[in-house]
């Protein structure tokens, strides 16, 4: 990924030796371990210390082939900038980059300019295969990018049928008139295409390109492939952005009244819906590593939920301004987020602690599957880069839009060195070297799926569906064993042990001899009687004290009863 | 300026698509094995150990066949270790059939009337080879694993050898019957008996007198080697108890192991070991086939059906993958060893499933989910409130004995081992 400033020591020529093959660094291993190994050490019995012994050299040669595979029998390089000398790479434009790359990686680079429609969003499945497009104005398109290099040939078909738009590639501009966008072609360019004549704020996919949702003006709709409405969900309210979480085939969203609705999309079943309370917000983002949603609201604070419990998970104030944008990096441990105070801030999603602060705006940010970061604000987007290894993002890439089009959504194709623009006058496509990842793994998303392969995937991503109960911060957490709970409060018996060995410590007080008169046995029983009661006190004051507190509570509660007309405002209790 | 080296991955879906050399019909497949692209994995993982305990329980299905035809109880079955699909099994009219495990068909059987007399059949084929003839009723037979000797159980253990009319050796310890003779695996020489008198006995046939004996609390019905550690031995009792004592082959004799299975409340008949040694079968009053694992507590499995009735004799097959029982209601029956292995031809890819399967179900077992699927066993109703009753008593037992304890002079009511319990006299 990124720069690359000079180039490095030529690889040796000829055959690669068996040495040369298990060769591989620490650094490179370290990646697939999963964190540290057990310690040893520490274990008393011999036994256990054997098998774990065994099992942690497993997962090391297991890392070790992987960093090996990784390393020897990967098909693809990733894409890279050569900047020599002084050049810096924020300087490149897309011309520059367009000659120089191949014929089919330019064809990547284009604008559609659809006027009548805009701004547009755009989502892309997560083999980056296609993508959804929705225009606010009414419109919405899926189009499989792979077939999009076609553009070219397909022009005069465009024409014929009637296509409203502009379509900019190697200085190719056509215009067409026209309201419908239906191209059913061997040569698929626009696969769906529905007029809703009526505003559409957001679209995901769900599962597969053969599904997916678009938040429309009054309420969510699902539709299919071939723009068929499917549902119609009119619990969600007026939808402004919408999440779908693929490994739990959750659909979230987030209203217009601030409301967070969780549903099942395999059984329709609604898992639940909480109040934010903190008013209107578009700025909903699924972290990819927990599963986790992040809202970011009008008064700085990014909260982070999961849909079994009520409460928020973490309420970080990130800005002193409304949160414009949010995104996560893909390994989960980065967070970035903008505020209208012109700041855009890093986050270590491990401490909660902001790593880097940025000056600027930023509407909408996206993090790359090399961890590539682009912010876009008006019509000019910046490219941010961690070149130093050490969470440290500078300048890597620029690009303005033409003609001032002003920028809606940014969004990185996955597993192309593609970045996907929804702006106010259609969508635009633009070259980052380095941004995706270069390998895909035909098990996770394969963009050259046959039908076949997607239908078997769909079974079995359905089996291996989570449970809404998986989602929480640290994923890892599954299967380990819960430390032990502090010390809970003293049992009864353990009170009334105390008090005892309390009184019976008093008793065994020896007295002293007194003068005559003041050592009568009255006196003395009534002196060890003081005695007992002075040890007993403290004890007894305390468990008085907690018991009086208990009952404050318990009051207070009943006091919380609000008039039932009222109880509907109140808030609901934390029940993490 | 210098071109920029550029490159973006570029995808020709016919090159990407194209099957590997000798693969035509699947297209290809790529890894990469980047653990950020595989999110939440560890949740995937226990989820799929959940599907697969689920699958094992759906897929669970034992039994396979009966084999009918005799007309009395099965007493007795026997095996030959140079043929996988033959079983022997004798019924108490004295009927014996050899039967075709495979087929579930009857190859060969002796009619009751040439069992009873030895002459005046005219059939060759179910003429005895030889005619051996005690002054005592036999309880049982078993032949060594290699060599001519075999040895009867009655009211003596008899050595015979297959030349001699007579017994080549007899040995008595006590006036009580013998009930079962089992020969060692490994040491031709060594076999163990047990009687009626709750004991268990070592022979070795070099001596003249028996090695060593066990007085144990409850009966012993059947005794089995294992066959991969021959030092040990299973015996399955009257009890609830089954021990595993292990002989140094020096004749020394001392007990190693002993489980307790608390699930079994009835009285063991019969006991084989499968040819792996890992796990051993049982048949039981209770009417229940059940697996054990050599050194654990508790049945793996327990198997039972409606019209199967008192289990008089199990047995492992060769490849350890099949169970035979033989029951009170005249049948044979034939049982997976594991109860939801797939049969037959299975494909690499699947069998890799299989195994998958298998390890995240290992790695997730003690997550209450998972572990209460993969425990749960439905049972009789008469199987299930006597464990339960059983369970009881042995607390109720225990409670009365350690208030007797608070109760007495301190020292004088020692705890008493497992092992002391089960076991009252070495001699």
């Amino acid at each position: 990924m990124g720069v690359r400033q000079e180039n490095g020591t030529p690889r040796k020529l000829g055959p690669v030796t068996e040495e040369e093959i298990a060769d591989v660094t620490d650094n490179e291993v370290r990646k697939y371990l999963r964190g540290e190994g057990a310690n040893l050490e520490v274990i008393q019995d011999k036994k256990l210390k054997g098998q774990l012994a065994v099992r942690e050299e497993l997962y090391g040669k297991s890392a070790k082939t992987a960093a090996k595979a990784e390393k020897w029998l990967m098909p693809t390089e990733g894409g890279y900038l050569d900047a020599e000398g002084i050049e810096k790479t924020w300087r490149i434009k897309q011309d520059t980059i367009a000659r120089e790359v191949d014929i089919s990686s330019s064809k990547k680079q284009y604008d559609i300019v659809l006027p009548d429609f805009g701004p547009y969003t755009l989502d892309f499945t997560s083999s980056g295969r296609y993508m959804a497009a929705a225009g606010h104005k009414g419109h919405l398109a899926i189009i499989d990018l792979q077939n999009l290099g076609v553009i070219k040939e397909l022009q005069d078909e465009m024409m014929l049928i009637g296509v409203t738009g502009i379509v900019v590639n190697e200085n190719v501009e056509f215009r067409g008139r026209g309201k419908r966008w239906i191209l059913v072609a061997d040569l698929i360019l626009y696969r769906c295409i529905a007029e809703v004549r009526e505003a559409v704020r957001d679209v995901v996919f769900l599962h597969n390109e053969l599904f997916f949702a678009a938040a429309q003006n009054k309420y969510l709709y699902i539709y299919n492939r071939d723009g068929t409405e499917l549902h119609c969900l009119k619990e969600h309210g007026a939808v402004l952005k919408l999440q779908f979480l693929k490994n739990h085939f959750l659909l979230a969203s987030i209203n217009n009244f601030g409301q967070l609705h969780y549903q099942d999309v395999t059984t329709g079943e609604m898992v639940n819906n909480y109040r934010t309370g903190l008013g209107r917000s578009d700025v909903l983002q699924v972290n990819p590593f927990n599963g986790v949603i992040a809202s970011g609201h009008s008064g700085g604070t990014v909260n982070m939920w999961k849909p079994t419990s009520a409460a928020p998970l973490v309420k970080m104030l990130c800005h002193r301004g409304p949160v414009t944008g949010l995104a996560f990096h893909p390994n989960g441990h980065l967070m970035a987020t903008a505020g209208m105070d012109k700041k855009i801030k890093l986050w270590d999603l491990r401490k909660f602690q902001v790593l880097q602060t940025l000056p600027g705006h930023a509407k909408t940010l996206d993090f790359s599957q090399k961890g590539l970061l682009a912010t876009a604000t008006g019509s000019f987007i910046q490219v941010l880069g961690d070149f130093s290894g050490s969470q440290n993002y500078s300048r890597y890439m620029g690009h303005s839009m033409a003609k001032g089009y002003q920028i809606q959504k940014v969004s990185f194709r996955p597993y192309e060195d593609v970045l996907g623009i929804g702006h106010s006058m259609g969508w635009s496509s633009i070259l980052i070297p380095g941004a995706g990842e270069p390998n895909f793994d035909s098990w996770v998303a394969n963009p050259f799926e046959t039908s076949k392969q997607r239908r078997e995937k769909e079974v079995r991503s359905l089996l291996d569906k989570l449970p809404a109960e998986a989602i929480m911060l640290d994923p890892s957490k599954i299967g380990t064993v819960r430390s032990a709970r502090k010390k809970e409060k003293p049992t009864k018996q353990e009170r009334e042990a105390e008090i005892e060995a309390a009184v019976a410590a008093a008793k065994s007080v020896s007295l002293k001899k007194k003068t005559k008169g003041r050592n009568k046995p009255s006196k003395l029983v009534k002196k060890r009687q003081q005695g007992i009661e002075r040890a007993k006190r403290p004890l007894l004051e305390q468990q008085m004290e907690e018991e009086l507190s208990k009952k404050k509570k318990r009051k207070m509660s009943e006091d919380n009863q609000l008039p039932k007309s009222l109880q509907r405002f109140a808030r609901k209790t934390a029940t993490v | 300026m210098k071109p920029k080296k550029k490159k973006v991955t570029d995808p020709n879906p016919k090159g990407w698509l194209q099957p590997e050399a000798g693969r035509k019909k699947y297209p290809r497949v790529f890894h990469n094995f980047d653990p950020n692209l595989r999110t939440q994995e560890k949740a995937v993982e226990y989820v799929r150990a959940l599907n697969a305990a689920k699958l094992e329980k759906i897929f669970a299905r034992p039994f396979i066949g009966a084999m009918d035809g005799h007309r009395d109880s099965v007493s007795c079955m026997a095996k030959n270790p140079n043929h996988l699909k033959g079983i022997f099994s004798g019924s108490m009219d004295g009927d014996i059939r050899l039967w075709d495990i495979a087929s579930s068909v009857r190859l060969w059987s002796v009619p009751i009337a040439a069992a009873m007399e030895s002459d005046g059949i005219s059939d060759s084929s179910n003429k005895p080879l030889a005619v051996h003839v005690s002054k005592n009723a036999f309880w049982a037979a078993d032949h060594q694993w290699d060599g001519d000797l075999f040895a009867t159980a009655g009211a003596q253990v008899d050595i015979w050898d297959h030349n001699r009319s007579q017994p080549v050796k007899s040995f008595e310890w006590g006036s009580d019957t013998v009930i079962s003779v089992r020969f060692n695996p490994g040491e031709p020489n060594i076999l163990a008996t047990s009687a009626s008198d709750r004991s268990i006995t070592v022979y070795d046939l070099r001596m003249d007198s028996p090695a060593r004996k066990l007085i144990m609390r409850t009966r012993t019905n059947s005794i089995s080697w294992n066959p991969m550690e021959p030092m040990n031995f299973t015996a399955s009792s009257t009890s609830y108890a089954y021990r595993q004592m292990k002989i140094a082959i020096a004749i020394a004799m001392m007990l190693e192991n002993w489980m307790k299975p608390n699930v079994s409340t009835k009285i063991m008949l019969d006991i084989d070991y499968s040819p792996t040694g890992r796990e051993f079968v049982t048949g039981s009053y209770d009417r229940t086939v059940r697996i054990f694992q050599y050194n654990g507590g508790h049945s793996r499995e327990i198997y039972h059906t409606k019209r199967m009735q008192r289990v008089f004799c199990v047995k492992f097959s060769w490849d350890a993958s099949y169970v035979i029982s033989g029951s009170d209601d005249t049948n044979l029956r034939l049982w997976k060893a594991k109860a939801s292995e797939q049969l037959g031809v299975i494909l690499p890819r699947e069998r890799k499933k299989h195994e998958y399967m298998e390890a995240v179900k290992n790695r997730y077992k003690h997550l209450p989910e998972v572990k209460r699927i993969t425990r749960h066993r439905h049972l009789p109703k008469p199987v299930y409130k006597a464990s339960a009753l059983r369970r009881i008593m042995a607390a109720a037992e225990r409670r009365k004995e350690d208030r007797r304890r608070a109760h007495s002079t301190p020292g004088s009511m020692p705890k008493e081992s497992m092992v002391e319990d089960e076991l009252r006299k070495i001699s």
